[in-house]
């Protein structure tokens, strides 16, 4: 039996062919070496990201979440529920706290719940898989799994918005939050905990439909980067990782500029030092390719 | 009479009430002190895109500049970074407000037109709730098509390199198109989601008629 279990979310983009589909296949590998446990919520639906607002109005937003809780409720009950995704772990865990916060709405949820045949008696906790690894397995425990540290790279850790705010990681603070830097540290890699782009915005669904905006913003977070000596960036939110890695080509067009550098999970950080394989860490699900890391994963492991 | 002109004749004595009893969240618009640092904190603002910062429209609710605040483009500018929220020192949930005032102008139907983030909002929900789930494929050619034809195929010809790259890395499938990731309780999700704007509907008329 596995050590630790979860009712798992792993939300839109980190479907197959997805967005990020490199993310789930790199956190799958992670949590074999960590002995964690997920079991897919079956059936579960999109969280209605932040960017729905238009059309999703109040309840039926929360009606949407409270669905992914009814079905791990009911499949997986007394589990937690994981999300990887940002914008997942957002949407429930306001959803959650609204519900709690709100008879009202929760009985208009449980009268809307009923007509797809589900109910809700007690919601999970709603954890991002960063608080799994901080604060269920804390680091520790993941440094112990390191068998190929990633020597000699420098990464900036780029923690972005939604996993940081407006909930954030227990004992973080929201202008410098310093787990990610940990996590870089503790693969043996050179953190840049000074990276002073570290929470500003990728613009999110502006990247979509205002991108001269959102590249505006991507900009300065890839150029601190490389002034800070930067030869990765590594992020926990699926938006973060996709806005600043493929719109690249375009902010150079557009500025003038030489960026060339890759975005990585933090999850494939940790499968790398874990000794797994370039493609346990879903490496060529990269658009910019992550040579060094690549390398790295090529060598042979310290046992 | 249109939803809108309703609105405006049933709460033509304050437009902060209508606010507060429409608009999510919008009973925290009075707990603003004008300090500001929304409108400092706001990314999109450094990029000089809100006609109104935040505390700006809060103001405007108050001075009762319902038209202005109501067609303004600025809420649909947010970028949902949370940044407004966590420094707020009233604690005003700012980011749910600006969505909460973008969704009530909406609704209404007299959010500025052409807004693009306005389009993609829409699109975004309706494309997650058709199915249960995002197809990104479609999300992103509804986006580029969404001036017509000619305009789509320009708009798809300049993100050519970004999808290709997607492509190759197999993190874009074409055959989204046909198809692609769903619930499969989608009737569920269709009814849930009708008896969910129900509720809703009925909750806000019963505000407006009390």
């Amino acid at each position: 039996m596995a050590k630790r279990e979860y009712a798992f979310y792993p939300g839109c983009s980190s479907q197959k062919g997805a967005s990020a589909s490199n993310y789930l296949t790199s956190v799958e590998s992670m949590c074999k070496t960590l002995d964690v446990k997920l079991t897919e919520i079956p059936d579960w639906n999109c969280c209605g990201a932040s960017i729905g607002y238009a059309e999703a109005g109040e309840l039926p937003r929360h009606v949407m979440n409270a669905r992914n809780f009814a079905l791990s409720e009911q499949h997986l009950p007394g589990q937690e529920m994981v999300a990887t995704c940002a914008a997942c772990w957002l949407g429930a865990r306001e959803t959650r706290e609204r519900l709690t916060h709100s008879d009202t709405l929760m009985a208009d949820t449980r009268e809307a719940l009923k007509e797809a045949g589900l109910q809700i008696n007690e919601m999970p906790e709603i954890r991002h898989m960063v608080e799994v690894l901080i604060e269920d397995l804390g680091f520790d425990e993941m440094a112990k799994h390191v068998v190929r540290p990633l020597e000699g790279v420098k990464i900036a850790g780029y923690v972005g918005c939604q996993t940081n705010r407006p909930f954030g990681v227990a004992g973080e603070s929201f202008e410098n939050p310093m787990y990610l830097d940990k996590l870089v540290d503790m693969v043996g890699a050179e953190a840049i905990p000074e990276y002073d782009m570290k929470v500003t915005c990728c613009g999110g669904a502006l990247a979509f439909s205002e991108p001269e905006k959102a590249q505006a913003q991507i900009k300065d977070i890839i150029e601190s980067a490389y002034d800070h000596g930067a030869e990765m960036i590594v992020t926990p939110c699926p938006l973060c990782q996709a806005n600043v890695e493929i719109y690249q080509g375009q902010i150079n067009q557009r500025y003038g500029t030489k960026f060339n550098i890759p975005v990585l999970y933090y999850s494939q950080l940790m499968v790398v030092a874990y000794g797994g394989s370039a493609k346990d860490a879903a490496l060529n699900g990269q658009v910019i390719k992550a040579r060094k890391l690549e390398e790295i994963a090529a060598k042979p492991v310290k046992r | 009479m249109s939803a809108n002109t309703a609105m405006a004749t049933k709460y033509r004595n304050s437009f902060l009430k209508e606010v507060e009893e429409q608009v999510e969240m919008g009973d925290w618009v009075k707990m603003c002190m004008q300090c500001g640092v929304c409108a400092g904190s706001c990314p999109v603002n450094f990029q000089s895109a809100w006609e109104h910062p935040p505390q700006e429209i809060f103001m405007m609710i108050r001075a009762g500049k319902r038209e202005e605040v109501l067609t303004s483009p600025s809420m649909w500018n947010c970028t949902s970074c949370y940044n407004c929220i966590v420094r707020c020192p009233r604690k005003l949930p700012i980011t749910h407000i600006m969505h909460g005032l973008a969704e009530y102008a909406h609704r209404l139907g007299i959010a500025p037109k052409m807004q693009p983030t306005r389009f993609f909002s829409g699109l975004f929900w309706k494309n997650a709730t058709k199915t249960g789930r995002v197809n990104e494929l479609k999300l992103s050619m509804g986006l580029y098509f969404k001036d017509g034809f000619g305009a789509g195929v320009k708009e798809g010809m300049k993100m050519k390199d970004v999808a290709l790259g997607l492509i190759k890395a197999k993190r874009l499938n074409p055959m989204e198109l046909l198809g692609g990731h769903k619930c499969k309780d989608q009737k569920g999700i269709q009814a849930m989601l009708k008896k969910a704007y129900e509720i809703e509907r009925s909750r806000k008329a019963a505000k407006m008629a009390g």
